[in-house]
């Protein structure tokens, strides 16, 4: 036998062993005892200097009470995580795979789930999990697409309008109403430019607003109905196009953007997937403390934000350690605090100590967080064949400069 | 070395160690355009891709939108740079211009753009020193300044960037052209010196700076970082579009994405054929206006020479703004529009990002050091066995792809076969990965130098009886002290500024300053993006500083050495 032969059934031989090597999600003990002096890759958007301050937090936590040693990879787009993971795979690398945890969104867990390029499940063997509010809040489904333990929730997001009071006092109540007042003040809106994930949620907030078929958008899109259902949004959208800032021949080109604008004082409107977005932005010193939020009345859409595991990931048991921390009251209680993060806790407040419980009660969400009440319950979001299908409308009707 | 047996096979081993990441990264990028990748779950061949990628909204405009700010950035960047050389060549000022352009060859692609924009755009610098009491303006105009559809501001945005580098490759072929001999003879049949220098040592140097321009060229077409902060957005230029594609939560837009590479590199490969054409045109051309005896009045003399003059400042102009701008911001409290100056100064931004400097500037320092130290070896070597007389770059003008190829086409390709070798992450490939494009311009840098040094030192040392290494260590690598230390400075501060290649290459785990800046700068937070914009800067700058002062230190027992 040649050595290339050897090594070639050396390879078959160890193959599956490698593959299907990772922790037992059950043996939690285990796990806390593999995951010591792991070094987990959260890859994680960069883009959000109160974000990243918070992933530092993580780390320094994590490794004095799990010793799990956690480096952000700060990336300008998720996607590029998702690029990495597929060209492992395409590399024949099924283990030892560069990333450990993604904070991923709802289009890419869908992609990324269908493609089989995650571990688990493993989410609901957490030891948190039984403190994770799983009736009332929108986390065993993303985007429709269930979750199946795929994936852990971190946070809640839920959709609310930024508006600088020195120029627009009052909230405005709907869709139509956003229109009306751009009538009114022409230049003074504008969102993220689709595909950007918050651009395309500003999209599917309008056709939730807007439609009168909100059934429909929770099955996959039907090409029998998609020009009936989407029509309204199409409407409202030729007509708002041109009252936007720069007259919809540029557009911001993410989320964050959006506040420098607001800053400027270029824009007085923007839109927003965090309801302690602008609290954290006024104390940050990146909008004027005159910002405040609104819901619509009909009530915003809203999801979790998540972590995933990559099937390949090299650390594995730490990665769960660190989703597991993530859930923790005490991670949770900073990642609502309006001065560090403002992000909604996934927790059920009744699965508290009453210490935590007293703990989130005192907290004061600042002064342009919506409370609770306000806030009301978050719509669901529509399947993501509608984000992909609407977002290549638009960039055919908004952004091909036709 | 030179001529001795064995080193034969040098050429071809570092060309092939040079060419192969490029050709395996095509090779990746050719067959998910085809439809296959098993990865994501698309086998066999198809042209689907392509009829995916014929069928987007504003494909035609975005091609267009390529093809023009490449080539409208390029040639404004060539001319002004001929019309700067051509006007002040020789003179005192150009003499203070050569050593001024180091720093702002220094200055990243990104940072450049960010400093522009934050300069020009509505609610940027001039607007609000100028507002409200010459304007009228107490909020910021709504005009499209920054991504106007024609895409000037990003072929401004690529010019401030593209005329440093072409100005400093220009300086380093003018003493091979004789260009004063040449212009006494222009001179002495009557041309004004201007002209003189258009038709008597343009000539003789365009073809030493031909594959610098070509690199421009291909480099202005593909633009991403500078695309994304001043181009056009709706739609954008090709590379923009490739980008969102590999960007989509839907797997088969990366089948798009490569088909949408092959398609940016065949724009390229055509823009190139259109250079080259134009060229012969304008050579062609320029014998006619000889031959007609053509000399020209006084007049457009003195007037070229002025705007010479005027489009240095402003290109210097704008990026000093620009950096300015940047520091301000890096330090600025509140600064509401239209108020001229930030109403508070502070430390904060810098404080809070400190921390994540420390070890991105180790990582980034490393690589750029090992990275340059391994170019600088096999450029050296490359050159020292090439056969007498013949320029090593001529017979590997391969060398360059790297620099032609959209980094875009092959980088993705490049990153599976580095995993498929077992080389997926850390250092390890993250410097393989940037030796594939600081290599070209280390020997970009160190070619004309090495052909100037001038033979008859070596003959001397010969006749001392100095065998090969001696000559090399003891007569030639001291002459080449300086032009070694540029070299590595160019190298250095493009593996600084490199953003794909590091990411991809490393697995994300070898964070830099350019890393972090860019993942930062797609949050749009002005104050944070000016921090690490002038970070990055001052790391590109400091190889500049140290090839600078590195001669008069070293050689400061050897007075001749010290000055270049």
């Amino acid at each position: 036998m040649s050595l290339k032969q050897t090594l070639a059934l050396a390879a078959l031989t160890l193959w599956p062993a490698l593959a299907s090597a990772g922790p037992t999600p059950t043996n939690w003990p285990g796990i806390l005892a593999e995951a010591r002096g792991q070094t987990v890759y959260w890859n994680a958007w960069g883009g959000s200097t109160t974000t990243n301050a918070f992933i530092d937090w993580v780390g320094t936590r994590v490794a004095t009470e799990y010793g799990v040693k956690l480096e952000h990879v700060k990336l300008a787009d998720t996607a590029d995580a998702v690029t990495r993971v597929l060209a492992e795979r395409q590399a024949g690398l099924d283990g030892g795979g560069a990333i450990d945890l993604i904070w991923i969104n709802g289009a890419n867990f869908a992609a990324m789930k269908d493609a089989g390029l995650l571990f688990g499940p493993f989410a609901e063997n957490l030891p948190n999990w039984a403190l994770v509010d799983s009736n009332g809040k929108t986390v065993t489904t993303d985007f429709t697409v269930p979750v199946e333990g795929f994936e852990s929730p971190w946070a809640m997001a839920q959709v609310v309008f930024m508006h600088d009071t020195a120029d627009l006092p009052e909230r405005l109540g709907s869709m139509s109403a956003i229109l009306d007042w751009a009538r009114a003040h022409p230049g003074r809106f504008t969102y993220p430019q689709p595909p950007d994930f918050l651009g395309t949620t500003f999209l599917k907030q309008a056709l939730v607003d807007l439609t009168s078929d909100a059934a429909a958008l929770q099955q996959p899109v039907d090409d029998a109905t998609y020009a009936v259902v989407t029509a309204p949004l199409w409407t409202y959208l030729d007509a708002l196009t041109p009252l936007l800032w720069r007259q919809g021949r540029a557009y911001p080109a993410t989320g964050p953007a959006q506040l420098q604008l607001i800053a400027d004082d270029e824009i007085d409107l923007a839109i927003s997937f965090s309801p302690g977005e602008a609290t954290a932005a006024i104390a940050d010193g990146q909008l004027p403390d005159t910002v405040r939020t609104f819901v619509l009345d009909g009530g915003t859409i809203g999801n979790a934000s998540f972590v995933a595991i990559p099937y390949n990931a090299s650390a594995k048991a730490g990665a769960m350690v660190v989703a597991n921390f993530l859930l923790s009251p005490e991670a949770q209680l900073r990642a609502q605090d309006p001065a560090i993060l403002g992000y909604g806790t996934v927790l059920d407040m009744a699965r508290l100590t009453e210490a935590d419980r007293a703990a989130f009660d005192a907290l004061d969400l600042g002064l342009a967080t919506l409370g609770p009440a306000e806030l009301g319950p978050a719509r669901p979001e529509p399947h993501p064949s509608w984000m992909t299908r609407i977002a290549a409308d638009w960039a055919q009707r908004y952004g091909a400069g036709l | 070395m030179r001529g001795r047996s064995g080193t034969g096979l040098l050429p071809p081993v570092i060309l092939g160690l040079m060419l192969l990441p490029v050709a395996a990264g095509l090779a990746g990028t050719v067959m998910p355009a085809m439809g296959h990748l098993p990865a994501a779950g698309f086998s066999g061949f198809s042209l689907m891709p392509f009829a995916m990628l014929a069928e987007t909204p504003g494909l035609g405009r975005a091609v267009g939108l390529s093809i023009w700010t490449g080539i409208a950035a390029t040639a404004l960047s060539l001319a002004i740079t001929i019309l700067i050389a051509a006007g002040w060549a020789g003179t005192r000022a150009f003499g203070r211009l050569e050593r001024g352009l180091a720093p702002l060859l220094a200055v990243p692609h990104a940072a450049a753009a960010f400093g522009l924009a934050f300069l020009i755009a509505p609610s940027g610098w001039i607007a609000r020193l100028v507002s409200p009491w010459l304007t009228g303006w107490t909020r910021p105009p709504d005009l499209l300044v920054l991504a106007d559809p024609a895409g000037l501001a990003l072929i401004a945005g690529l010019v401030i960037k593209e005329v440093p580098f072409l100005m400093l490759m220009l300086v380093a072929a003018l003493p091979q052209a004789n260009p004063a001999q040449r212009i006494r003879l222009a001179r002495s049949l009557g041309y004004g010196p201007v002209r003189g220098w258009l038709r008597g040592v343009l000539p003789a140097i365009y073809p030493q700076i031909r594959l610098p321009i070509y690199a421009v060229l291909a480099y202005s077409m593909t633009a991403i970082d500078t695309a994304l902060i001043l181009g056009p957005t709706t739609p954008p230029t090709l590379s923009i579009l490739i980008l969102r594609w590999t960007a989509q939560p839907a797997l088969d837009y990366r089948l798009v994405a490569a088909a949408g590479a092959m398609l940016q590199l065949g724009l390229v490969v055509g823009a190139l054929a259109l250079w080259r054409l134009a060229e012969i045109g304008y050579a062609r051309l320029m014998v006619m206006r000889v031959c007609a005896g053509a000399r020209g009045g006084h007049g457009a003399e003195t007037a070229l020479r002025a705007l010479g003059g005027a489009v240095t400042a402003l290109v210097s102009g704008i990026l000093g703004g620009g950096l300015v701008t940047l520091a301000l911001w890096s330090i600025a409290g509140p600064w509401g529009f239209p108020m001229p100056l930030p109403e508070a100064l502070t430390g904060v931004t810098w404080a809070r990002h400190a921390a994540h400097f420390g070890e991105a500037s180790l990582n980034t320092a490393f690589v750029a050091l090992t990275t340059t130290a391994i170019a600088l070896v096999l450029a050296l070597t490359l050159i020292e066995t090439a056969p007498a007389g013949q320029r090593a770059d001529r017979a590997g003008w391969l060398i360059y792809l790297p620099l032609i190829v959209p980094q875009i086409s092959f980088l993705p390709g490049l990153q599976t076969a580095l995993i498929g070798m077992g080389l997926g992450q850390g250092f390890t490939p993250v410097v393989m990965a940037h030796l594939v494009f600081v290599f070209p311009y280390v020997l970009l840098s160190l070619a004309d130098p090495h052909a100037a040094l001038d033979p008859r030192y070596d003959q001397m040392a010969r006749s001392l009886r100095q065998g090969a290494w001696a000559r090399l260590w003891r007569v030639r690598l001291p002459l080449l002290l300086r032009p070694m230390l540029t070299a590595a400075a160019v190298g250095m501060s493009v593996s600084v500024a490199l953003y794909l290649p590091t990411l991809l290459a490393g697995g994300g785990r070898i964070a830099t300053l350019t890393t972090e800046a860019l993942a930062l700068a797609a949050g749009g937070d002005r104050r944070a993006i000016s921090v690490f914009a002038l970070v990055q800067g001052a790391a590109a700058l400091v190889p500049f500083v140290v090839a600078a002062l590195g001669p008069a230190i070293i050689w400061r027992n050897r007075r001749d050495l010290r000055h270049g």
